[in-house]
């Protein structure tokens, strides 16, 4: 079986096996599995409003996601994905509302550019440098860093400066020139999505057609090696930690100037957390991960209607998440099963063991 | 007093048939050395009877008595010991823990001082001393091939396995490991000696049994074989054992200059100490010594992988200590790395992403972009010039046999046209085909005025290539003589540390 096929088919075992379960479990408390799938799936895509929506909710996960992905590809675990995400839709916001008088070709680019700049700064260059320099696991900066970026947020809404006038933590909405318009044709659609497909395209072109991201991935595969090889591989953990943290911060400029409109207190994004799921099943592929974000977001966009419909509880679909994510960690299992059943023909799919 | 047999083993892999209608008989009591180029199938076959792999057709007899290993653990049951290439040792874990462990005393507590004297009393008997406390990351490789050897004493082994043993040792070490072997033949352990060696192999073995593209070809006492009958067995034509090849007919001008370089090793201690040297254009420059004296450190430093505490680095004339592991390959330093994959590739990246691991100038990229289909081209045809096998540029490294990953990363050091070029045991684990292949390159380098500086831990490859020898000990050049005046008592003597008066060559030492 060639490498790119396993790519493909790993993930979709996981998916498979993930609703299988799920489905199981449905049925142990009673439920029709089957009307809940039907559910939930035309809730995510039964109509081209449902679909809208769905691509809508995958936009900040592929983004993410692909920050992520980028961060595993030079061998880095980026963990506080979520902080970053929130230091991007801070900036984001706080420049949406401020500057009403910029044009829109300079409101968004500035907005989104410096929401990049936040998410880089806290999830690259602080991680990245005390990592290179102290030796700091990426893991516990990036997570620690993580949840000051989220209080900061709340400080900020909760009876401090970017608060607007009232009683509800709320930041004050984005002006029009900052705001990215839905598609005209389908309301639900999110204009972020065509900049997300531009830097999905961008990160590939990064990682396998560039001497960039070939070194990145090089030391991400084996740093002696990459070292004897010229490269500086403390150069290399900064930016691949700050590209994956600029990406996290796009995701909050997007969803803040797209979406959202407005930062508010009383939501709390947890895409930094399902992104590391959406990178995992696409196994840091950038193109797999548009599959793997949309999947993710018509999991929860179908939740709603899977509820409605059948009576299931919406968090069964964090029951199936759950599931996924512990086949796709799990995918040595596979491997390990398909070897053995293998074994009488010698059609081993490693050669190395 | 047991035996081993094999009858008709079969194992394929896609694309390629690693082993096909292998038979061997090892009988009670013998060495039996099993000789092959690499790929020629040595590992596969090992890996088979240890239950690492499975056979897709043929039996394996113990004793007479069809055995199947769908787990190591199998293999280990029935006595079956292999001492692998890569050492299974835990190196925080002492001598004695590393034995046991998997088959402790008991389940619960652990109970050392239980444990040490049973190591102990197993070291002793068969003639291996050992420190069962020492740590083993302490431990020189010898040692640590040692420990292995007790692992599978330990667990009572019928058959022992020595998978390339040597390739790691020193000459002493060898000739230690020789005794050793010797010692548990007369206690009736039968052993399998994987080797490509022909020297050890009419040394130690009983019998030989030859593979070559994953079949036996032959078996044979090894009394009444000779070196060139053996050879042309395992390559399937003749090998012509040129022992000393054409001197170096012009020495040019000085290319590197180490002068008084002192570098520390990851424990902050001196490994290298005030050491001057000078490497001419046109010459094969030999540094010998015993594993662990400083030479890696010595290496690193030049091709910039290490910092320097004091002394100079120069390269024609130009202090390096500016220069970064770029800069120093532009400038024409290429470097062979010692250890091919922790350093020299990365497995997972095809063989035209290792090409181009150092050197990503030209057809491998243009602008900053990767140029597919010219990295492509240029990758076949360094991979077709240096005969590796397979030579399909898409192939991931790490399935590439030990001699042919070496082939990769000389092709890329050499292909960079390099003024000098560091190579740190370029031949180790390679069989006879692949060293003189990389022998021949080494000396065509020299040939056309670029200079080489050859460590290694064998002297014969010294003894055959270099034009000057140098012998390192505790981080010092201890001697230095021409090639005619050198001989292996001498230098053998150097490596142990002695300076022995009679050293009196006019140079002397540095």
């Amino acid at each position: 079986m060639t490498q790119r096929l396993r790519g493909v088919l790993m993930p979709l075992y996981a998916v498979v096996t993930g609703l299988i379960l799920g489905a199981v479990i449905m049925a142990v408390a009673r439920y029709n599995p089957w009307s809940a799938y039907v559910a939930l799936f035309s809730g995510a895509f039964g109509n081209l409003s449902a679909i809208g929506t769905t691509i809508t909710y995958a936009v900040p996960l592929v983004l993410t996601g692909l920050g992520i992905a980028l961060a595993f590809r030079a061998g880095l675990f980026n963990i506080g994905a979520e902080g970053q995400y929130w230091m991007g839709a801070i900036v984001a916001v706080w420049i949406g509302y401020h500057f009403a008088a910029w044009p829109w070709y300079i409101h968004i680019p500035v907005a989104a550019l410096a929401a990049m700049l936040a998410g880089a700064l806290w999830g690259g260059v602080i991680p990245g440098l005390t990592k290179a320099f102290v030796g700091a696991h990426e893991v516990i900066t990036t997570m620690m860093l993580s949840y000051i970026a989220i209080f900061f947020g709340h400080y900020l809404l909760e009876q401090g400066p970017m608060m607007a006038p009232g009683f509800i933590p709320q930041s004050p909405a984005v002006t029009a020139s900052a705001t990215i318009p839905y598609a005209p044709w389908l309301p639900t659609l999110t204009g972020g999505f065509w900049i997300t497909l531009v830097v999905i395209a961008l990160t590939h072109i990064l990682l396998f057609h560039t001497t960039l991201g070939y070194k990145l991935r090089a030391v991400g595969a084996n740093a002696a090696a990459a070292r004897y090889g010229g490269m500086n591989v403390a150069w290399f953990t900064v930016l691949s930690l700050g590209l994956s943290g600029a990406l996290a911060g796009l995701a909050g400029a997007l969803q803040m100037l797209g979406v959202e409109g407005q930062l508010s207190d009383t939501f709390s994004s947890g895409y930094g957390y399902t992104a590391i799921v959406v990178a995992l099943l696409a196994r840091n592929n950038p193109i797999g991960i548009l599959f793997s974000g949309i999947f993710f977001a018509a999991l929860s966009a179908g939740s709603q209607s899977m509820q409605i419909d059948s009576g299931v509880s919406p968090y069964m679909t964090d029951v199936i998440t759950g599931i996924i994510v512990f086949f796709v960690a799990a995918d040595r299992l596979y491997t390990y099963v398909r070897v053995r059943r293998a074994r009488p023909t010698g059609a081993v799919g490693e050669v190395r063991a | 007093m047991s035996t081993l047999e094999i009858r008709h083993l079969r194992k394929a892999f896609p694309g390629v048939i690693a082993n096909d209608d292998v038979n061997l008989l090892v009988q009670s009591g013998e060495t039996h050395a099993i000789l092959g180029e690499n790929g020629a199938g040595k590992s596969t076959l090992i890996k088979m009877i240890s239950g690492l792999y499975q056979p897709d057709q043929g039996e394996i007899l113990i004793d007479g008595e069809a055995r199947r290993f769908d787990t190591p653990r199998d293999a280990i049951h029935v006595g079956i010991g292999v001492v692998h290439q890569h050492f299974m040792l835990i190196p925080a874990l002492t001598v004695a823990e590393n034995v046991v462990l998997g088959s402790e005393l008991s389940k619960g507590r652990f109970q050392r001082s239980k444990t040490e004297a049973a190591v102990a009393e197993i070291s002793r008997s068969f003639g291996l001393p050992l420190d069962p406390s020492a740590r083993v990351r302490d431990l020189s490789v010898g040692m640590q091939q040692r420990i292995e050897i007790v692992k599978a004493l330990y667990r009572k082994v019928r058959i022992l396995i020595l998978d390339e043993p040597t390739a790691v040792l020193t000459p002493q070490e060898t000739r230690e490991l020789f005794v050793v072997m010797r010692q548990l033949k007369a206690e009736g352990i039968p052993i399998v000696f994987i080797s490509h060696k022909l020297e050890e192999v009419r040394e130690i073995a009983d019998t030989v049994t030859v593979m070559r593209l994953g079949k036996t070809v032959q078996t044979h006492p090894v009394a009444g074989t000779t070196s060139a009958q053996l050879a042309n067995w395992m390559v399937g034509r003749d090998v012509v054992f040129s022992d000393h090849p054409p001197a170096s007919t012009g020495i040019g001008d000085t290319l590197l200059e180490v002068d008084r370089l002192t570098v520390l090793d990851e424990r902050k201690v001196q490994a290298v100490r005030a050491l001057t040297f000078a490497v001419r254009a046109g010459e094969i420059y030999g540094v010998a010594g015993i594993d662990g004296n400083g030479q890696t450190e010595l290496v690193e430093a030049i091709a910039g992988l290490r910092p320097v505490q004091s002394g100079v680095i120069r390269f024609q004339g130009r202090s390096l200590a500016k220069v970064g592991v770029r800069g120093r390959l532009r400038a024409g330093i290429s470097y062979v790395p010692q250890d091919r994959q922790r350093d020299g590739l990365v497995l997972t990246f095809t063989l035209t992403e290792n090409l181009m691991l150092r050197d990503l100038s030209r057809p491998f990229s243009r602008g900053g972009f990767l140029t597919r289909k010219a990295a492509r081209q240029r990758a076949q045809e360094l991979l077709t010039e240096f005969d590796v096998r397979p030579d399909n540029p898409s192939a991931l490294a790490g399935s590439l046999s030990g001699g042919n990953q070496q082939k990769v990363i000389l092709a890329r050091e050499v292909a960079s046209r390099p003024k000098l070029l560091i190579a740190v045991q370029p031949t180790r684990g390679l069989d006879v085909g692949a060293i003189e292949g990389i022998h021949r390159q080494l000396l065509r380098l020299r040939d056309e005025g670029n200079a080489v500086l050859l460590v290694s831990l064998e002297l014969e490859e010294i003894l055959a290539l270099a034009d000057r020898i140098a012998v390192m000990h505790a981080g010092q050049i201890i001697t230095e003589l021409p090639r005619d005046q050198a001989d292996i008592e001498t230098i053998g003597l150097a490596m142990t540390g002695e300076r022995r008066a009679a050293v009196t060559s006019e140079e002397g030492s540095t």
